[in-house]
């Protein structure tokens, strides 16, 4: 596996919001089939690497490939166009706030990326629909607009969406964040499913439980900087670094 | 003095209601100029390159600071001077839909900035590009947000249209106006124009609401 070329690969990722940076030259490497948990404070830089590895950020500095192809090629107008859109084709985001399309019915959501991008028949793209509706539980949701969905199954309407489009790995930014607690748990089951079939997966979360169940590698974000990372038995329960300890203190003890 | 007699108006009848079709063709016609023409200003101005937007934006100006009947008249009677001959129907087509489509570009504009900017980077996670992302995802939902305005723009469409009488199109008002000058009979044939007006407004209301429902059930 080490000799592989890694699935996921950030060099020295800078990124300013005016005078703040929240990215200080950041790297980072996710091997194929990999599950890494990105954890820390808000503020951290976590949300903004995640978005800055399909190009919603563009980094001012620094590098990230995907299976051996450069996201954020020096190229111009069109073409890194064309480029960023095939790029972002294989990589699966899902966003704390869902963004289904609205005006959409659930296998409409699903299917549009597959036909629009891929030439798929509405046949073959509505029974791929369906068998990842059956995936995360919702068959019987399919004409149902999102509006009609509790947020769980939003969420995992919206993670089929993704996994339509074939994706080599997962994006997931805080993809619980806005559920109600008891909600939650069924978007987890849907990643931990995800997880076991071998899914190259970057979860950016504030569920250390979770980040405990799913993840082979644990990274602890702070100030635009990689404080810790490691297994995450090792990381939860003999962190090295201060500012991970008292981190992780607040959320350990809740 | 004359009494109201209304028995006056049966051998016009069809005459009316070739003026009430004609209506009709004019609203359907002008009002999907309008509609179409308002999406692409709107487009256009919030995201064409400056070279494109700003004559676009002069133009809707224009139409927006003109009296609609003046317009009418550059269009039919004015370009002719310069070896542009419409027929009068396309220039009243053409003069009430760009007039509409300016009203409608504004409001579509407004409805296509209030689009949470999360349906973007949906779109554009697939790996829609820009334009792909306007037009399955953006715009469809600005119209749907917005179409009880542009529903409103389009009943007053149904009514200027009268304005193109004018230039000699044998619609509604016009035909009313014909029959009257035969007939001597103002009020009776007025009031059966705005009535039957009033019909083909009901329809228009009622189509709108058809499609107010449809879009209310992704809401």
């Amino acid at each position: 596996m080490s000799t592989q070329r890694p699935m996921v690969e950030v060099r020295g990722a800078r990124k300013s919001f005016g005078a703040v940076e929240v990215l200080k030259g950041i790297g980072l490497s996710v091997d194929r089939g990999q599950i890494v948990a990105i954890i820390g404070p808000s503020g951290s830089g976590k949300s903004t690497l995640l978005r800055s590895i399909n190009h919603l950020e563009s980094l001012d500095s620094g590098e990230v490939w995907l299976d051996g192809v450069q996201v954020n090629q020096k190229l111009h107008g069109h073409a890194f166009e064309r480029h960023i859109n095939k790029v972002r084709q294989q990589m699966g985001m899902v966003f704390q706030h869902f963004n289904l399309f609205p005006h959409l019915t659930v296998i409409e959501n699903i299917s549009m990326g597959p036909i629009i991008l891929k030439g798929m028949t509405k046949s073959d793209a509505h029974a791929l629909a369906h068998s990842l509706l059956s995936k995360v539980g919702l068959a019987d949701k399919i004409d149902a607009y999102p509006s009609r969905l509790s947020g769980g199954q939003k969420q995992r309407v919206a993670i089929a969406r993704a996994l339509a489009m074939q994706p080599k790995v997962m994006l997931f930014d805080e993809a619980t964040s806005a559920l109600d607690p008891e909600l939650v748990d069924e978007v987890n089951a849907v990643m931990k499913q995800l997880a076991a079939e071998h899914m190259t997966m970057l979860i950016v979360t504030h569920e250390m439980r979770f980040a405990g169940e799913v993840a082979d590698r644990v990274l602890f974000m702070d100030g635009g900087v990689i404080v810790e990372e490691g297994p995450p038995g090792d990381m939860f329960r003999a962190p090295q670094k201060d500012r991970t300890r008292s981190f992780l203190k607040k959320y350990l003890s809740a | 003095m004359q009494g109201l007699d209304f028995t006056v108006v049966a051998p016009y009848w069809d005459l009316l209601l070739i003026g009430a079709w004609w209506t009709a063709v004019l609203t359907v016609s002008a009002g999907a100029l309008s509609f179409v023409g308002g999406i692409l200003f709107a487009v256009i101005v919030l995201y064409a390159p400056k070279i494109v937007a700003y004559p676009v934006r002069a133009l809707m100006w224009v139409f927006m600071g003109t009296p609609l009947l003046l317009q009418l008249f550059l269009i039919y009677f004015g370009l002719v001077q310069i070896g542009i001959d419409i027929p009068a129907l396309a220039a009243g087509i053409v003069g009430l839909g760009l007039h509409f489509a300016v009203y409608n570009a504004d409001i579509i504009r407004a409805g296509i900035v209030a689009v949470d900017v999360g349906q973007t980077e949906g779109a554009r996670s697939i790996g829609f590009g820009k334009w792909q992302t306007l037009r399955h995802v953006v715009i469809p939902q600005a119209i749907r947000n917005t179409a009880p305005p542009i529903g409103g723009n389009l009943i007053a469409l149904l009514k200027e249209s009268s304005i193109v009488s004018v230039i000699g199109i044998a619609e509604l008002v016009h035909s009313a106006q014909l029959a009257i000058s035969e007939t001597f009979r103002p009020f009776e044939f007025y009031i059966t124009a705005a009535a039957l007006y009033y019909i083909l407004n009901l329809v228009l209301e009622a189509a709108l609401r058809r499609f107010e429902r449809h879009v209310e059930v992704s809401r």
